[in-house]
């Protein structure tokens, strides 16, 4: 039996596909867009425009390979800057989650760690235009939440999703990191779970076929909110999150 | 066992602060002994001027117009859903103790004669940590404050997320952040402090998306707290990093201001955003009816 560690470590596979991988598969004629505009430009979170079907989309994800994925502050205000553009021209957000956390270090805390992330919460949950939010490895705390504030979110079958990592887990509550698995099982951090406590919206199976099945689901999403109304989209969303008491 | 007696006791550095029956308290940072009655209701020790910990309640005493405090959404009972070992009986004694049912209180209050939603959460619950009760009772106090129009005050002071609630406390950071959004919307002020320490889930959600934010003097303030960082990158970190001024220096802060004068500085900041007084309005009504 797998057990919830074994979603842990798979998910943190090293030769897992990245964002990139997905998004080169998934898009026609990506076209990167760099920069904050502020301080400078963050390479662990891509942000681009592309075609799906026909559909113009804004891509967006964390790149593991570079900085594990740990996307600075500068990275979350390029992802502001760009979902306010993505509004502007009514394209569709598109994210792909996969990253251990935020940055942390001295050099995150100077430019406002907390503010960048508070921030691109907010503006995501109020985003006039549809956002779905794709976990594909690693969905790591208020790092993965930043940009997974989304009308649907979506895992693929073996990432895991969780506020914390196992490890800090266990060495927060219990003072001891070795007691990972027992913290796994508890946290119910797998896709699963999380798609029985109502967190997420659909699992793509992972059986060989997932960047087709994955595109084919997209293709899905962007048609059934091609003509939603916004403000029924949003309040939807708004009451996606409100529920959780 | 007999030999039970003979066991050095563990040394417990927090008990010492703690209020002792005998009126007696110590100063963390110079270790002086205070009387209780000579701490004012700021709580600053009269010798270093150290900060002590506010409770939610004594920070409201110190903000709020004497006696105009309403206390709204209480009792609001705390889940357990990850099943966590301990959790509720941890919570069950804390509310035993402290006397308040979470790591915050909220309800209406005036300043100055202006009235306003205030909010302020306190470490000694479970180091105001935010699980689904206190992310509720936030985004209810937000949602009130739109309601009947006033502008809201959140005294932040927080560890982050509650760990023992697992996803469901890092949702309540979506939560809080979207009704706070909805606020804006509405053209209503708030204000953000940030009190000794906010950190994690706390502020890095509604603590930093007030309209104005001030970090109380001395405060820690950010994202990971200051042991993780230097684990982390292995590097000692400077003197004063992560304070109130430090992020007043980095642009993240509109304004340090010391415990002493801080409702001063709120009641200006409401003079300045809001003019419009409450006995104003009173008199108002009062003239139309006649």
């Amino acid at each position: 039996m797998t057990t919830a560690m074994d979603m842990v470590r798979a998910s943190r596979e090293p030769d897992r596909l990245k964002a990139m991988d997905y998004i080169k598969a998934i898009c026609m004629d990506f076209m990167e867009l760099h920069g904050d505009r502020l301080f400078g430009e963050d390479p662990a979170i891509i942000c681009g425009i592309g075609k799906i079907q026909n559909r113009s989309v804004m891509v967006i994800g964390q790149q593991k390979s570079v900085n594990f994925g740990m996307v600075k502050p500068e990275g979350y205000r390029k992802v502001l800057r760009v979902i306010k553009l993505a509004e502007r021209f009514k394209m569709p957000v598109i994210t792909f989650v996969d990253t251990p956390g935020a940055s942390c270090g001295i050099e995150a805390e100077e430019r406002g760690q907390a503010s960048a992330i508070a921030n691109c919460i907010m503006e995501f949950s109020k985003l006039k235009t549809p956002t779905l939010s794709v976990i594909i490895g690693e969905g790591g705390s208020g790092g993965a939440l930043a940009i997974s504030v989304t009308d649907e979110i979506w895992m693929l079958e073996k990432s895991v999703y969780s506020i914390l990592s196992p490890e800090g887990f266990a060495s927060i509550l219990w003072k001891n990191a070795s007691k990972k698995e027992e913290a796994a099982q508890l946290m119910g951090l797998t896709s699963q779970h999380l798609m029985d406590d109502e967190f997420i919206d659909k699992i793509i199976p992972e059986d060989g076929s997932e960047i087709y099945r994955l595109k084919e689901e997209i293709i899905w999403f962007l048609e059934k909110n091609q003509s939603i109304s916004m403000e029924k989209l949003l309040k939807k969303r708004y009451y996606k999150y409100r529920k959780i008491i | 066992m007999i030999l039970d007696h003979f066991k050095r006791k563990k040394y417990d550095a927090k008990k010492n602060i703690k209020i002792k029956p005998d009126g007696i308290i110590k100063c963390p940072a110079c270790e002086k002994m205070i009387f209780k009655g000579e701490l004012n209701k700021y709580r600053v020790c009269n010798y270093c001027g150290n900060y002590f910990k506010m409770s939610a309640l004594e920070r409201i005493d110190s903000i709020a117009d004497n006696g105009t405090f309403v206390e709204y959404f209480k009792a609001r009972k705390s889940k357990n859903p990850l099943n966590f070992p301990g959790y509720d009986q941890k919570q069950e004694e804390l509310k035993k103790n402290l006397g308040i049912d979470e790591a915050v209180i909220s309800g209406i209050c005036k300043i100055d004669d202006r009235r306003v939603v205030i909010v302020a959460m306190d470490t000694h619950f479970m180091m105001g940590s935010m699980g689904v009760a206190l992310g509720e009772k936030v985004t209810k106090s937000i949602e009130l404050s739109m309601k009947k129009k006033i502008p809201i005050i959140i005294f932040s002071a927080s560890g982050g997320a509650r760990m023992q609630e697992g996803m469901f406390s890092l949702m309540q950071m979506a939560k809080t952040s979207q009704a706070i959004g909805k606020h804006r919307e509405k053209g209503l002020l708030s204000i953000c402090v940030m009190t000794d320490p906010t950190t994690g889930g706390v502020s890095a959600s509604f603590a930093s998306l007030g309209d104005v934010i001030i970090g109380e003097k001395g405060a820690l303030i950010g994202f990971a707290g200051p042991r993780v960082i230097s684990q982390v990158t292995g590097t000692i970190l400077p003197d004063g990093f992560q304070r109130a001024d430090f992020l007043l220096e980095h642009g993240l802060l509109d304004m340090v201001v010391a415990r002493e004068d801080m409702k001063y500085t709120l009641a200006k900041l409401l003079d300045i955003f809001v003019p419009e007084k409450q006995s104003d309005k009173q008199a108002e009504k009062k003239k139309t009816k006649k």
